[in-house]
């Protein structure tokens, strides 16, 4: 049986002026994967999740996510997928329950749906305490729960984590990677940029972008024996330093 | 080298610092380490004279970052979290304007960024806002050095920044120590700690412990074993009610178990058998400092 796919991009390219951001690249997410998307800083990945997001436009190449068109059916797109990193998540001077409200609404639900998303998810995160307390006034680490559980509140196929774990403490940090997990028992995909090696080893398959291009993709077993190393860590020193 | 005493701060209701005691040693490079919102910034900012403690002091060479605040901003080279180049200049305009604020030249003190700076130098007339996060970071670096400092105060230089620009970072700081700079820097990355002389392990405004990383992973009080199966996720489910667990945390590949000192390889073994039926591997490990920062976030 084919795998369904909810990422499918072929010989994507972004160029400003003769600069390629993102040269040429092609590769497939599957529905249910955890697909981890590395690179060194400038490496051109923040271009590229642009492109599968529907914030910019390819140059040229094209592709789907969540079955709609990245060029074409940009709007169609963003109602169809979350997304969440560390800078842009939550409103911090509305409280927990009116981010999710205000997210809800945004995404189309309607009040009874809200209502029972909310109720789902603070029984989840253990965080009914705190539900009118003000975003600004709550951890980091428990803030970037609350903004991933509202980034998947419309059940998206796919979701978009662009680091979400920055600076956010080991405990929680392998917590937030629970609620990942729980996620994908959901149904839904995981795409995830991440610094910290540890978490591209939770990951079911890995790209590493390199100068615009992808570099290497597969697995981390895959990885790990191309590439002779023990850990990510190795790996990616391998692929960045050339 | 650097002095602090019992300092505190505090926003409100919220403690910041609350009664933090460090003294670093000249030539040492010290880490402070711990996630964000633990208070590390609001540490710099009253180590750098930007910020008054509301109790406790801090004094740097001798100069109280309060009433000597005027040599204390001379002696230190300081690189701030947020990045505060001027991002209109070029590389070598931002270069040149600090040194000049500090009444000196590029040319005086280039030996000091001279091993930093050559990889710049090729870009030296690109604006500071078109550098990629790796030589962000270093042109902050040189910056920050080119008049020569006595200490240099880091505030979490490595954050958003890949695994490799980050491993270059560290060795410049080690290339930089063996020059007689004595360092003080914060990172929220566990594996930064462990090419620390010493670290303070700071959690809610509060130290968790001080010591040298290989001390900290030595006091680590339990036993702790690796294991490794095909999927980590149910692993770690299925250790969750072992009755000798005192915790289990997934680590990339593999799963840290930690348990009583006297308990034997086969006793988990035979446990894990009669719960999974799929293949796994164990053995003991070494505690590495995010083991022991986790034991003791969870002792708090």
């Amino acid at each position: 049986m084919e795998k369904e796919t909810v990422i499918e991009v072929k010989n994507l390219t972004k160029a400003y002026g003769a600069f390629k951001a993102v040269n040429d690249i092609s590769f497939e997410v599957y529905k249910g994967e955890i697909f981890g998307f590395l690179g060194a800083n400038g490496a051109g990945k923040t271009t590229a999740i642009k492109m599968l997001t529907g914030i910019i436009t390819s140059t040229s190449g094209d592709g789907s996510v969540a079955g709609y068109n990245i060029n074409k059916q940009r709007d169609k797109l963003k109602e169809n997928i979350g997304y969440m990193s560390q800078k842009f998540s939550l409103y911090e001077d509305l409280t927990l329950m009116e981010n999710v409200e205000f997210y809800g609404g945004i995404y189309g639900l309607s009040k009874k749906q809200i209502i029972d998303k909310a109720t789902l998810m603070l029984d989840r995160l253990h965080m009914n305490h705190i539900k009118d307390t003000l975003i600004s006034d709550i951890p980091l680490g428990w803030k970037q729960k609350i903004a991933f559980s509202v980034a998947i509140i419309h059940d998206p196929k796919i979701v978009f984590l662009d680091e979400p774990t920055s600076g956010v403490d080991p405990i929680t940090r392998r917590q937030f990677w629970d609620l990942i997990y729980q996620a994908v028992e959901d149904g839904i995909t995981v795409f995830v940029t991440t610094h910290y090696m540890d978490e591209a080893e939770y990951c079911d398959r890995i790209s590493m972008m390199v100068d615009g291009e992808i570099y290497a993709i597969g697995s981390l077993q895959y990885l790990l024996n191309k590439y002779d190393s023990k850990t990510m860590d190795e790996v990616f020193i391998k692929i960045a330093r050339g | 080298m650097i002095n602090i005493k019992n300092i505190k701060k505090s926003y409100g209701d919220i403690t910041a610092v609350d009664d933090i005691t460090i003294h670093v040693r000249k030539g040492q490079l010290f880490g402070l380490i711990g996630p964000d919102g633990a208070g590390k910034t609001s540490l710099f900012r009253m180590l750098t004279s930007l910020l008054i403690p509301d109790e406790g002091s801090a004094v740097i060479m001798g100069y109280d970052t309060v009433k000597d605040y005027r040599k204390v901003r001379n002696i230190l080279g300081y690189m701030p979290e947020r990045f505060s180049l001027y991002m209109d200049l070029s590389v070598e305009e931002n270069l040149n304007f600090f040194a000049t604020v500090f009444n000196t030249t590029i040319e005086e003190n280039y030996h000091l960024i001279k091993d930093i700076y050559k990889v710049l130098e090729p870009f030296k007339d690109r604006r500071a806002g078109d550098l990629s996060g790796g030589m962000k970071q270093k042109l902050a670096l040189c910056c920050a050095l080119i008049h020569k400092p006595e200490v240099l105060l880091l505030d979490e230089p490595t954050t958003g920044v890949d695994p490799v620009s980050r491993k270059e970072f560290w060795e410049m700081l080690k290339s930089l120590q063996t020059k007689g700079f004595t360092t003080f820097v914060s990172t929220p990355f566990l594996d930064d700690a462990e090419l620390c002389d010493e670290v303070a392990l700071i959690q809610d405004g509060k130290i968790l412990d001080m010591d040298s990383p290989q001390n900290i992973a030595k006091k680590y009080p339990h036993k702790l074993w690796s294991i490794s199966a095909s999927n980590n996720y149910k692993l770690l489910r299925a250790i969750g009610n072992y009755e000798k667990k005192k915790s289990a945390f997934a680590f990339g590949n593999s799963v840290h178990l930690a348990t009583a000192n006297e308990v034997e390889i086969e006793e988990i073994q035979n446990y894990l058998k009669s719960i999974i039926d799929y293949d796994f591997e164990i053995k003991p490990i070494e505690p590495n400092i995010e083991d022991a920062f986790m034991e003791l976030m969870k002792e708090e």
